[in-house]
């Protein structure tokens, strides 16, 4: 683990959140690198998504510093804030699509609000994008409303890559798809990151996506965190992960036993 | 800041070299792009872009390069591209592979053209039928269960009904009253401007109490709640529709009508006639209070005034048509709240649309009862 300090991306120091009484994560340490794929797991109300949220700044933390690309995100200002959100993309768990505007101005958004683009140029950019998360071309003058749920996680991708992020945070990207659509969307996420260099964190429910694309995984445990690559998690004696990795579902998506 | 992005064309031996250099990335995506329109491109020739000097790469850089690729074949050059560095290869096969042709246009909306107008016009009257007669379908549903009360009426929910009337009465007190009060006090106050030209100050009474009592009250009352409590009922059964609640009382053998809209109904014919003989009495207050403010007509005067310009029939005119009101209001909003379908988006759209509705077909009402009065010569 001597990884050097640049190769971080995300640090995450002595983290304490809580909801009223009700403490969350009390000292968690994370660090992850650039171009991994970390997949963080836990039980339900183990606060994954309360993890993601609180790393990008939409929650304030009670106690912790919290470090993505050297920005101190929890007391960022104003133009330090703009800054960074041009070099991460989210997408949340349905999409997260604007209603009111079709696929292709959705992704259009960031581009013309930090960059203010001239509109045939965004038009390309966004029917480049619809085709990189493998949408059809037609696609792109549909309301969220017209898509299937596969469909509208692929157009929240697009967004989320409009402006060509460095980070790719993504809050359980194949629940609610069947498996196909979840295999599809995995392949995709491996594809993405090898031509884009992106670093993912990724929110998951899913074993299946954690065996098939992640480099390490952080598992959520008694308020903390334990990170390590699968074949040290599968090692862990600790009752939870093992129930976990060593469960029906988990035996059954390990690659060995397939 | 990275360094800008160019294109540079030269001549070598008998080809024609485009160099690209520095960082070709969204954020200077706008600049390239204007430089690469400017570009004069040749025609037949052999090109080769040269990637050398191209130290970034992403998405919209790799898509700028493919697409000036393209422009060229398109022109007859035979087009090479040299030293891709091989970080930069998955990227630009990605982007290849969506083919390098300009998005589709985006289509014209519909109602923009002329027959397109005329179409949409079409479509809106017969779905206005359609709405109309699903209403009448929604009324006659609701009719129906309640005659089934009749014969079971243990299957009244006497709480729900109770917790309806606080909801839509006792909350509304406040904002009903001092609407009513506030009324009152600039009717008295434009009356008595008008009248006292006339020498007929006193008549300011006389104005009061029929224009409240007959119709401000009612309407106003009418309008707040349809405001207050139409919309919620939308919001609350739209609400429940999105959650599938609707589907999990029907499969729990409860019918939602019975559940959801007679409490509703009930509840609110019960409450606003008494909301109404609240807001006219707080609307008399109020042009009392100004009237002896402006005027001098004491209370004592101003009561005396008042039992002279009224009967006991101007105000039962105003209450008797506070429980149509009611039933217009509790059964619209209860009926567009069933309307709603998948999506949070549309609740919210189906709130606003049952609030206009109800207040239209309130004054619509209030209007027909002004004809039926005068017809009986009330």
């Amino acid at each position: 683990m001597a990884a050097s300090s640049d190769d971080i991306v995300i640090r995450v120091r002595g983290l304490v959140t809580s909801f009223g009484a009700q403490t969350v994560h009390d000292g968690l340490d994370l660090d992850v690198r650039r171009g991994e794929v970390i997949g963080v797991v836990g039980g339900s109300g183990s606060g994954k998504s309360v993890l993601l949220r609180t790393v990008i700044g939409l929650k304030r933390p009670d106690a912790g510093s919290i470090d993505v690309l050297g920005y101190d995100v929890p007391n960022l200002g104003e133009a330090q804030a703009r800054a960074l959100e041009q070099r991460w993309g989210v997408l949340f768990q349905d999409g997260a699509l604007f209603s009111s505007l079709t696929v292709a101005q959705n992704i259009e958004v960031p581009l013309r609000e930090h960059l203010g683009m001239p509109e045939p140029l965004m038009d390309e950019i966004a029917a480049c994008k619809i085709a990189i998360v493998g949408l059809p071309e037609a696609t792109a003058d549909k309301f969220p409303s017209q898509l299937s749920g596969g469909m509208r996680k692929r157009a929240g991708l697009a967004r989320s890559l409009a402006l060509d992020p460095e980070i790719l945070f993504l809050d359980e990207p194949t629940a609610g798809l069947d498996p196909i659509a979840a295999a599809d969307f995995d392949q995709l996420i491996r594809d993405l990151k090898a031509s884009l260099g992106l670093t993912v964190f990724l929110v998951t429910h899913d074993l299946d996506t954690l065996f098939a694309i992640c480099d390490r995984v952080a598992v959520l445990v008694d308020k903390t965190i334990r990170v390590g690559t699968l074949a040290q998690h599968l090692e862990d004696d600790h009752p939870w992960i093992h129930a976990y990795f060593h469960g029906p579902r988990g035996r059954a998506a390990q690659p060995t036993n397939k | 800041m990275a360094p800008p992005a160019t294109i540079v064309a030269s001549e070598e031996s008998g080809a024609l070299i485009m160099r690209a250099e520095g960082s070709w990335l969204v954020t200077s995506a706008t600049e390239l792009d204007r430089r690469l329109h400017a570009l004069d491109l040749p025609t037949d020739r052999r090109v080769t872009l040269d990637l050398a000097g191209v130290d970034r790469l992403d998405t919209a850089g790799a898509w700028l390069l493919l697409r000036t690729e393209h422009a060229l074949s398109a022109r007859g050059n035979s087009v090479a591209l040299a030293n891709v560095r091989e970080s930069f290869a998955p990227l630009l096969e990605q982007v290849r592979a969506r083919g390098s042709g300009a998005p589709l246009p985006h289509p014209i909306p519909p109602h923009h053209t002329l027959i397109g107008f005329v179409a949409r016009i079409g479509e809106i009257t017969i779905m206005l039928g359609h709405r109309v007669y699903s209403m009448l379908g929604f009324g006659g549903l609701v009719s129906i269960t309640f005659a089934q009360l009749f014969r079971r009426p243990r299957r009244l929910r006497v709480i729900a009904t109770l917790v309806q009337m606080e909801q839509t009465g006792l909350d509304a007190m406040p904002i009903v009253g001092l609407l009513s009060f506030l009324i009152g006090v600039v009717m008295a106050y434009q009356g008595a401007d008008q009248l006292r030209r006339f020498g007929a100050e006193i008549y300011t009474v006389n104005l009061l109490g029929i224009a409240i009592l007959r119709e401000l009250g009612v309407l106003l009352t009418a309008i707040i709640i349809a405001g207050r409590s139409g919309s919620a009922f939308t919001a609350q059964i739209g609400t429940m529709q999105v959650n599938q609640e609707i589907d999990a009382l029907r499969t729990l053998g409860l019918e939602p009508v019975e559940v959801l809209v007679l409490p509703r109904v009930f509840g609110l014919v019960l409450t606003l006639p008494l909301l109404v003989f609240y807001a006219d009495a707080m609307g008399l207050l109020g042009g009392a209070l100004m009237s002896w403010a402006t005027l001098g007509i004491s209370l004592p005067r101003f009561l005396e005034q008042l039992r002279g310009a009224i009967t006991e029939w101007t105000l039962w005119i105003g209450v008797i048509k506070a429980p149509f009101f009611a039933m217009i209001i509790a059964m619209i909003g209860c009926y567009e709240g069933f309307n709603v379908t998948g999506s949070a988006e549309s609740v919210g759209r189906l709130t606003t649309q049952s609030v206009v509705e109800s207040i239209f077909v309130v004054i619509v009402a209030d209007a027909a009862f002004s004809i039926l009065f005068s017809l009986l010569k009330i």
